[in-house]
């Protein structure tokens, strides 16, 4: 089967993830091989997937787990009885 | 960042607790409280709201383990916890939209097609160090509607799988893996031209792939 750019777009997510089957896998592969769209977006893709998973996007608020842990230790003593 | 669960520790963990051992319920807690923070944050739209949503998280959390069936993972578990105290606290407010509700189809509605680009160089994930990258980055997650930005949240930030994301959010594994998709696609299509500026300027080692 040929694949078009469309269906390589839509099935990116599922591709980056190694969520789709061999043969669709070896299709879209092929596309790539010829089309700079393609794995221009692909590339720009996953690399926006990477930094969104960065932990230094993120962060927590400072003393956000030493609040959080203080409370919890007070209804930890309330209920030591 | 350590994220994965560990559940040998977990239910030896629970076990003492329920037996008695309360302070331990400290160390059961820390892997998941980032994760219990920002899906309350992406629930609640504000840092206040949020941390204090999950510090009561936390405490039901507690006051509930023996509730625990280890049938699902402990933070899939604490994270449907999380997300109804959430929603409850909206529904307070009056403020539960649809969306907020995941009443949402997945239809078809919606132009989910990528920015097209001929090219493209990496930008590395040190450039994070500059606040200026992370800022543009957590905008455009921000802007995201609710129901996207909440699998963003799990399955790419906290790196859940399909399946757990699913149980946490109450939604089916093909809704995670459309609502992921499309929200990439978002992001993709926000990001992309902004991001070009700090790809590496030149040099043999930065191009593509
Ligand atoms: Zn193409």
């Amino acid at each position: 089967m040929r694949v078009d750019c469309k269906h390589v777009w839509e099935h990116i997510s599922a591709y980056i993830d190694g969520d789709v089957d061999a043969a669709l896998r070896a299709d879209i592969d092929k596309h790539l091989e010829t089309c700079e769209i393609c794995s221009a977006v692909l590339d720009s893709t996953r690399n926006v997937v990477v930094l969104v998973a960065d932990g230094r996007v993120f962060e927590l608020p400072a003393g956000f787990s030493h609040r959080l842990h203080e409370r919890l230790e007070a209804e930890l003593q309330s209920r030591e009885t | 960042m350590t994220k994965v669960p560990n559940p040998e520790f977990e239910a030896d963990c629970i076990r003492r607790i329920l037996a008695g051992e309360k302070h331990l319920f400290h160390e059961l807690i820390r892997p998941c409280e980032r994760a219990i923070y920002f899906l309350l944050l992406s629930i609640l739209h504000n840092q206040a709201d949020a941390e204090d949503a999950a510090q009561e998280t936390a405490i039901k959390v507690f006051r509930n383990l023996n509730l625990f069936r280890g049938d699902s993972q402990f933070k899939t578990w604490v994270l449907s916890i999380a997300r109804n105290e959430g929603l409850g606290r909206l529904r307070k407010l009056d403020r539960l939209r649809e969306d907020s509700l995941d009443a949402l189809t997945d239809g078809d509605s919606g132009d989910f097609t990528p920015a097209v680009l001929t090219s493209w160089r990496e930008v590395p994930a040190e450039e994070l160090e500059k606040q200026e990258l992370a800022a543009l980055i957590r905008e455009a997650i921000d802007n995201l509607p609710d129901i996207y930005r909440n699998v963003v949240l799990l399955r790419d930030i906290e790196e859940m799988d399909v399946c757990q994301s699913a149980a946490a959010l109450g939604i089916t594994e093909g809704s995670v893996k459309v609502r992921l998709h499309r929200a990439r696609a978002l992001l993709q299509r926000k990001l992309a031209h902004k991001l070009k500026s700090f790809a590496p300027k030149r040099g043999l080692l930065g191009w593509g792939r």
